[in-house]
């Protein structure tokens, strides 16, 4: 305040000075004051003023909003809700309480890839205060305070895809590991409230949070995540009475649960020296969210050119903005060199190479027609929201079996029209000696333009190109990850090199535990448009940039096409295709198989996607059959309950299908 | 224990006063408010006035007084130049534009507003080390580059008090917390719905179980108490040293549990005794078989003592780990302000929930705690609430009377309050001595041993001159019951005593700390009744009589054995140098119209200038919570050898650190502190913490540090060992 008035002095003194004197006459004073009005009129209203007054204005309407926030009552806005909607359906958590469901089956969650929280146990010099602050997750502050140390810190080492050396970045524990991955963005609080209502805590409920940037064997080598995923189990079913855990893994969690199942039986240097029945007697049932059991084709346009169909939109709509040398900042090639240090991607890379994933002139999807589906949908339900969503391709057969192909010509035309020359052999080097690309540096600067220019000409790459190609253009990467995983398909499921870890995530590669009374489920959304198979481009300029791109000039015919800016999509939910998340419950594990010896039940559970009906009050929605946002779907949680309460699939009502993953499955021609 | 009582209660105490804080100002606000219309029409003019005068001075309430008297001829002055505007009839577009109450106001909130950013901006932008704060390396990074690395996996157990706890479910008026912390973190919920916090927080009366529809849960992981309140550490600092060595969260276990429940029925409820066992078997195999160090600090250093015995009990009460569980797990126990023998702010805590710092805010604002200020009545809440925490009891002094002393004797006697800051202050240890010896002849030695006496007089006389009726004769008469339905709904057992028997407890004079147990038992019954099932607070006769085997004298040390374990270590790390809550004079409460809680510490009571005896409450040398008897005894003699507490001859090992204050505000809480909870900040016990951790044994710490007279105290206990 007497800043204020200080100020003012200085102003008003200087237009005069005769001010000052309080014994003028009343009249040489009003003239005075007349002048200081006129005065002040030009220089109260300083824009200096202003602006605090705008800004006292807002603080003060905010701190005022903020206070009503606080004191309402914090039933207001469910209140507001039903006043406009009309009564909202009980959560499910509340409405099978009231049917008398209790808690009975202790709970592990397996977060998924992306989803759960990291933090910083030790790190560089410019890390300084942020020890056991979440690096990913949460708010991300970090990544616009200082982007190159939170990249070095989220990098793995090169080599080893263990930690570098002088940084530890550790998994969150705990339920608050993945409950929500940033503030008001759930992943798994839903699901755990609604458990909470029918009687889970702590105790019953456990998150198996483990780093989910390294590959799954070295989650143990370096954390023992597998070992305190075992022990806890074990505790967990010694403490509720043995009844045993049921496991709700989601997305990569479900590769991750996999490879825990062999593991856990697996004898000891290498396994978890469990025994042959361990996992018959301590679980009951998996309950597999969204699993992306044989792959995603995102992963490969992921790994290839660190882009998917939003980044691809991005560039489409603003050029400029990722290609520039933005800040300084190469944001795409940045990020390609941190996720290319990430083992735990190629987990995700689509297996089953050409028998699963369709070759040249084939795949299983072909012939496709979501709109038949759509109005067999709307026949018996009410999803009439559906049928404005255009997910009609056109009856041309599209060729999803090329998962990637130069050219929107090369996609379409038939395999005896493309002339093909094999990148195996090409020479790399030749390189252009770019000094000028800053220390960005990814594979792609290895290749040199003859390298690059041999994988253009290869033309189309089905899912078993794929893998030699992702070796050719990051070998190192590769060469990691082949020591981890494998995308193959097996012949004799008895060789005894099946024994080695690498194997145990690929389901086509494994047989199931020994456990006839445990129970499968695979649970996922559909009705999303999902990437399946892309098409490329290279790069106008290759020197400094990643070659290649999706070529987002690359459009159907008509608006219904399934190929929209370089992307082919099919059903799915949003991630994962409809073909890798129920092929395995479908037709690979159902029954007794060789993948299955013990015939363990399976179950296939889809939900259909339906949107928020009201986008401000709903939030997510409680329908939704998005991949994460699946976690807060109704359906989907009240099966979860019944199960955890005792259910068996029987009781659920067996199989729910709405797509044709069935028929799909018949058409893929795998030894059972 | 915590810091304890004195934390909870003190916090209704801080939101009161800054509740009442935030009330002046606001009257202020309106104040201004509602002067300005006078003189904001003139504001102009009268700015120019109060600008010659003094520019520098603040805007202040009062001063808007002294503006007003300027403002009233001032008024006229616009008065007619108004007139005059009105005569020649000029558009008056300024009219609107002028400077009114309200953009004043603006103007101001938006001028701080934006310099407060600009500061926090500049904040932000300063480098994380300035040259000039150069920070004094950490124990964690000085002892790495010695090379210590992580070797034997770590097990915190917290304290009472200080873990945090969430909810899970709750009643209607708990809407929207759901798994949100109750207890530990902001503690914005006692303010926005401090009934419906209490109501989840109590505890059942009568089981000491969850009242039905309740659902308060531990907070799990290392979050459970790295922070008690936001910048408030307790095991933050050591967590941090400890990673700086190696350790994260493979090998590092916070064991969290509910601190309100007694210990057995924290394995009843939620099995955290068969978690913490589970967690230490994993940590033992999967760190290539290293025993794990385990650090407790104030109660959980008893709860630990509990799970000692629990794991080698056989299943249907303990864990079935066998005999060997111990020896073959664990290398050592780091007990970090242990309160072994219980600590004598739990009676006066349970007596009328109040402690040292209640009994002085009470002296200093006599009205504030006592007038029902917002129609809440405080103490008497806390009272309610704590009373159903059976873990309270746990803390209750042990040992009787040999060890905490009768009516005229004690094991402390003679060595004052003064005494102990001559001691500490004096460099050379010769001085000590005959300082020590000085201070023997002037103080007149303070008869610690009656924990709580009624009057000044009665905390001096010999005892001889006692009136000292037989606990006895405390009866209940159910005639006189007082129940005065005007008090609000607050209901603690006070209210169904008998003014009469509330007489006959103050008559008794003085009460040691075995008949303390009697008055405990006669003012909280129901409390006593479920907590006496669970924890025991006396002296073995024979260890091996078969009721041993009941887990409730598992968490006392003067009734269990120590486990078959040759190998491990015990250290007892404590801060001295504090005066600590020693015994209580008491008085009846001036009137008991509505106020349910019938005594009070005499914070009237003080004794001589160098006296021991200040605000009602008699000091010893401690670390503020926990007296050095309670904490170093059983070290220093009771399991020291091969005694019948300590069969196996495990070694112990003392470890005091001296109480320094932080030499300035800039350190904080002090790295080298001794204060019950601060202490976990104190870089010398966290390079013990790390080195052992790291490998070292007792003996290469260099064995005993002490700087309190607890040998001598020790001697003095007789006990058969």
């Amino acid at each position: 305040m007497p800043l204020i008035r200080r100020k003012k002095a200085s102003e008003n003194d200087n237009d005069q000075a005769s001010i000052s004197s309080d014994d003028n006459s009343k009249k040489k004073k009003s003239v005075s004051t007349k002048k200081v009005k006129t005065g002040e009129k030009s220089n109260k209203w300083s824009c200096v003023d202003s602006c605090c007054w705008f800004v006292g204005c807002i603080c003060t309407v905010w701190w005022s909003l903020l206070f009503l926030y606080n004191a309402m009552p914090a039933s207001f806005p469910q209140y507001v809700t039903e006043a406009i909607t009309g009564p909202l359906p009980d959560p499910p958590g509340v409405k099978l309480l009231k049917e008398g469901l209790r808690a009975k089956h202790p709970v592990v969650f397996v977060p998924g890839i992306v989803t759960a929280g990291l933090e910083l146990w030790e790190g560089h010099q410019c890390a300084e205060g942020l020890f056991r602050k979440r690096l990913w997750g949460g708010t991300f502050g970090e990544v616009y305070k200082r982007p190159l140390c939170w990249m070095e810190h989220m990098s793995l080492d090169n080599e080893t895809g263990l930690d570098p050396p002088g940084i530890r970045v550790r998994p969150v524990s705990g339920l608050v590991a993945a409950d929500y991955f940033a503030p008001g963005y759930f992943v798994w609080a839903v699901l755990i409230a609604n458990l909470a209502r029918i009687g889970y805590e702590e105790k019953s409920m456990y998150m198996a949070s483990y780093d989910w940037r390294i590959s799954f064997q070295n989650t143990e080598v370096r954390d023992q995540t597998l070992s305190r995923i075992k022990s806890n189990i074990e505790l967990m079913v010694a403490t509720n009475g043995g009844n045993k855990a049921v496991i709700i893994p989601h997305s990569m969690g479900v590769l991750y649960f996999l490879h825990f199942m062999k593991w856990v039986e697996a004898p000891a240097p290498m396994g978890g020296g469990g025994g042959p029945e361990w996992c018959a007697k301590h679980i009951k049932a998996v309950m597999n969210i969204g699993g992306p059991f044989l792959g995603v084709p995102k992963a490969v346009s992921g790994l290839f050119s660190a882009e998917a169909k939003d980044i691809a939109v991005a560039r489409s709509i603003a050029p400029g903005v990722l290609d520039k040398d933005l800040f300084g900042l190469q944001t795409l090639q940045h990020a390609m060199k941190m996720t290319r240090t990430w083992d735990s991607t190629m987990s995700m890379i689509p297996k089953g190479g050409d028998t699963i994933w369709g070759g040249l002139d084939w795949s299983p999807e072909e012939g496709y027609v979501p709109s038949q589906r759509k109005q067999r949908n709307s026949d018996n339900s009410c999803s009439n929201q559906n049928g404005t969503e255009s997910m009609n391709c056109q009856s041309k057969a599209v060729k999803y079996g090329r998962i990637i192909s130069f050219g929107k010509d090369v996609a379409e035309a038939h395999s005896s029209e493309i002339s093909k020359i094999d990148f195996r052999g090409a020479v790399k080097g030749n390189n252009v000696a770019n000094t000028t690309c800053r220390d960005v540096w990814t594979e792609y600067h290895d290749m040199g333009i003859a390298g690059i220019k041999a994988v253009a000409e290869y033309k189309a790459y089905t899912a078993g190109d794929i893998v030699d190609l992702l070796h050719f253009v990051g070998p190192k990467m590769m060469a990691r990850g082949s020591a981890h995983f494998s995308y193959g398909i097996a012949e004799d499921l008895d060789d005894p090199k099946y024994r080695h870890y690498k194997y145990w995530s690929n389901p086509l590669e494994t047989k199931l535990p020994n456990a006839p009374d445990m129970e499968i489920f695979s649970m996922y959304g559909v009705g999303i448009p999902t990437e399946r198979a892309y098409v490329y481009r290279l790069s106008p300029s290759a020197e400094c940039y990643i070659p290649f791109q999706i070529d987002t000039s690359a459009n159907g015919g008509d608006e219904d096409s399934c190929l929209k800016d370089g992307v082919f999509s099919v059903d799915g939910d949003e991630t994962v295709p409809v073909l890798s998340a129920g092929f395995m419950c479908a037709k690979g594990w159902r029954g007794k198989t060789r993948f299955n010896p013990s015939g363990i039940q399976t179950y296939v559970r889809e939900y259909d996607h339906a949107p928020p009906s009201n986008l401000l009050l709903e939030g997510r929605g409680t329908q939704s059959g998005a991949h994460v946002d699946i976690m807060g779907n109704f359906a989907l949680i009240e099966d979860i309950i019944r199960v955890a309460a005792g259910a068996t699939g029987e009781n659920l009502g067996g199989d729910q299908v709405y797509t044709d993953i069935f028929k799909w499955s018949e058409k893929i021609n795998l030894p059972l | 224990m915590g810091f304890s009582w004195v934390l909870s209660v003190l916090l209704f105490a801080k939101s009161l006063a800054k509740f009442l804080i935030a009330m002046a100002s606001i009257l202020r606000f309106r104040k201004l408010c509602y002067v300005e219309p006078v003189n904001c029409s003139s504001l102009n003019f009268e700015s120019f006035e109060t600008l010659k005068g003094d520019n520098n001075e603040q805007f202040e309430a009062q001063n808007v007084e002294k503006k007003d008297e300027k403002g009233v001829d001032v008024d006229s002055v616009t008065e007619i130049l108004l007139n005059r505007q009105n005569k020649k009839k000029r558009p008056n577009k300024r009219g609107n534009k002028e400077w009114r109450c309200v953009d004043y106001c603006c103007w101001i909130i938006g001028y701080m507003c934006t310099t407060w950013w600009l500061l926090l901006f500049l904040y932000h932008c300063l480098p994380a080390n300035l040259p000039g704060l150069r920070v004094a390396e950490s124990p964690g990074t000085r002892l790495k580059h010695e090379g210590l690395i992580a070797h034997h996996p770590v097990v915190l157990v917290p304290g009472i008090v200080t873990g945090g706890l969430e909810l899970w479910e709750g009643k209607p008026c708990a809407e929207g917390l759901f798994r949100k912390r109750l207890w530990g973190g902001s503690f914005s919920e006692i303010f926005k719905r401090p009934l419906c916090w209490l109501e989840h927080l109590s505890l059942d009366n009568v089981t000491g179980l969850d009242p039905p529809g309740i659902r308060l849960r531990a907070v799990p992981g290392l979050v459970a108490a790295d922070y008690f309140a936001p910048g408030y550490f307790v095991w933050a600092v050591l967590i941090e040293n400890l990673a700086q060595i190696g350790y994260e969260g493979k090998n590092m276990y916070m064991a969290a549990y509910d601190w309100r429940l007694s210990f057995q029925n924290t394995e009843i409820r939620d099995q955290a005794l068969s978690r913490l066992k589970s967690k230490i078997e994993l940590m033992y195999v999967t760190n290539g078989y290293r025993k794990v160090v385990v650090v407790p600090h104030s109660m959980g250093v008893i709860y630990f003592l509990h799970f000692l015995k629990w794991v080698e009990s056989p299943p249907p009460m303990g864990g079935g780990g066998g005999p060997g569980w111990c020896a073959k797990h664990i290398k050592a126990i780091m007990n970090i302000g242990p309160a072994f023998l219980g600590v004598p702010k739990t009676v006066s805590n349970i007596l009328s929930a109040e402690g040292k710092d209640i009994a002085f805010i009470r002296a200093m604002a006599p009205g504030l705690l006592d007038s029902e200020l917002l129609g809440f009545q405080t103490l008497e809440h806390v009272m309610r609430v704590s009373r159903t925490w059976d873990s309270i009891i746990s803390l209750m002094p042990k040992g009787g009377e040999t060890i905490w002393g009768n009516l005229d004797w004690s094991p402390e006697e003679g060595y004052g309050c003064d005494l102990v800051k001559k001691r500490y202050t004096s460099t050379e240890i010769k001085t000590n001595n005959t300082d020590g010896k000085r201070g023997l002849k002037l103080q007149e030695s303070a008869k610690y041993g009656r924990i709580i006496s009624f009057e000044k007089a009665a905390s001096q006389l010999p005892s001889s001159q006692l009136l000292n009726l037989g606990s006895k004769e405390f009866q209940r008469t159910s005639t006189g019951t007082n129940s005065n339905t005007s008090c609000g709904e607050v209901m603690t057992e006070y209210d169904e005593m008998s003014r009469e028997s509330i007489r006959k407890v103050a008559e008794n004079k003085a009460y040691t700390a075995r008949s303390v147990i009697d008055l405990v038992r006669f003012v909280a019954p129901k409390m006593m009744r479920r907590a006496e099932a669970h924890f025991s607070h006396g002296i073995a006769e024979n260890l091996d009589d078969p009721k041993y085997t009941h887990h409730k004298y598992w968490s006392n040390p003067l009734e269990t054995k120590l486990p078959d374990a040759p190998d491990m270590e015990i250290y007892c790390l404590y801060g001295v140098g504090i005066p600590t809550e020693r015994s209580y004079v008491y008085k009846q409460s001036p009137s008991d119209r509505c106020r349910s809680i019938p005594f009070r510490i005499d914070s009237s009571a003080d004794g001589s200038n160098d006296g021991c005896l200040k605000g009602g409450v008699y000091f010893v040398d401690g670390d503020e919570s926990v007296p050095v008897l309670s904490a170093g005894y059983m070290c220093a003699k009771g399991w020291r050898g091969r005694t019948r507490f300590n069969p196996s001859g495990m070694a112990t090992y003392i470890r005091e650190y001296r109480h320094k204050p932080p030499a300035s505000l800039l350190e904080g809480r002090g790295s080298e502190s001794g204060a019950h909870v601060d202490i976990m900040g104190n870089v010398a016990l966290i390079e013990d913490v790390l080195r052992v951790s790291a490998g070292a044994t007792g003996a290469e710490l260099g064995g005993d540090r002490i700087h309190s007279d607890i040998m001598r105290m020790s001697e003095r206990v007789s006990i058969r060992l």
